[in-house]
């Protein structure tokens, strides 16, 4: 009886927490293999069109970027709806895609300058004209590879 | 030790993004030299089918007005040429050397897939629609390559024997020029 009274006085034994680092640890090791660093800021809004047939992107360091969509609801005000292309950090226009594409080859080296890949992410409601007139400053630029960004479904 | 750690977890919940980036994969023509005079390359018109997808959104594809679920089986249709058929491309007959160093010959359609666009064109339209000629083709390629290399599908094969495969079906889709329709 004794030894009940006393368990009854000391309620529940505390949790241990000697194995949260490891959880933790573990949990981080998770995101540190399963996730790729954000390296630049998005100034113009997508949503990607979808698609069945999609190919991933192999090397990360051969891929430039060119986003193309309505700029972000607190660049509106000073840029409006219309859509714009984002070339590194800022607003450009279809005239920069050359010096993009020589400034982008310039930081590969020469071996892999064949392979340079660039992917095309542009919002599904965006019309032809102003991708036509993008591919066709990379056909001018002699970027060739081309990858149309689009995020993978099982069917429509 | 769990206070560092949850430090280290919190950064790299910031500073990553989880997506990998995927997409159709393309490889634009070169742009023509303006100093060399260009010959126009004569495509005779069995060789050539014209999808055209309108401003809102209609795809046309060898002169008739189809729905996109068609599409890929007019596009396969067109790639394969089973019978023959007058009307459908030509076969050039080439030998492809094989991984073992032998060499086979495959009849090679000589087919062209021409997708113009407006400029009032939207993007999702002409995604869906460059999806189902990739698939097209990629179909196409699955089945060469289940018959070629016992029933291996064209994703499995080694590099090797997908270029076997990739010569004996190239993927010709034309999107060079685009087409100025009505008002810009």
């Amino acid at each position: 009886m004794a030894v009940m009274k006393k368990k009854g006085n000391k309620g529940l034994p505390p949790i241990s927490t000697a194995s949260l680092p490891d959880v933790i640890f573990m949990i981080l090791f998770f995101f540190m293999v399963s996730t790729t660093m954000r390296d630049q800021e998005l100034l113009v809004r997508y949503k990607l069109p979808e698609a069945t047939e999609v190919q991933k992107l192999e090397k990360k360091s051969l891929v430039s970027f060119i986003h193309i969509g309505q700029p972000t609801l607190s660049m509106q005000a000073k840029f409006g709806t219309a859509p714009r292309i984002q070339l590194n950090d800022s607003y450009r226009t279809t005239k920069d895609i050359l010096d993009f594409v020589a400034g982008e080859r310039d930081k590969l080296s020469e071996m892999d300058r064949a392979q340079m890949t660039i992917c095309l992410k542009a919002d599904e409601g965006t019309k032809m004209g102003i991708i036509t007139d993008v591919k066709q400053e990379l056909r001018r630029a002699n970027a060739l590879k081309v990858s149309y960004a689009s995020s993978k479904t099982l069917g429509y | 030790m769990a206070d560092i750690a949850f430090l280290l977890l919190i950064f790299f919940l910031v500073a990553t993004t989880m997506n990998v980036d995927t997409g159709l994969v393309r490889v634009l023509p070169p742009m023509p030299d303006p100093n060399v005079k260009q010959e126009d390359i004569k495509v005779k018109e069995r060789n050539l089918l014209l999808v055209f997808v309108s401003g809102n959104g209609n795809i046309m594809a060898g002169g008739q007005v189809i729905d996109i679920h068609q599409l890929k089986d007019k596009a396969k249709e067109f790639i394969v040429n089973a019978y023959d058929d007058e009307n459908l491309p030509e076969k050039e007959i080439k030998e492809i050397e094989m991984p073992d160093g032998s060499k086979r010959a495959f009849p090679v359609s000589q087919g062209v897939i021409s997708l113009q666009t407006t400029r009032d064109t939207g993007y999702q339209v002409y995604i869906m629609v460059q999806n189902e000629l990739t698939r097209a083709f990629n179909e196409v390629r699955d089945n060469l390559s289940k018959s070629v290399f016992h029933g291996k599908k064209f994703d499995d094969l080694q590099d090797e024997e997908r270029k076997v495969i990739t010569s004996a079906v190239p993927l010709k889709i034309s999107e060079a020029e685009p087409r100025n329709m009505g008002k810009k």
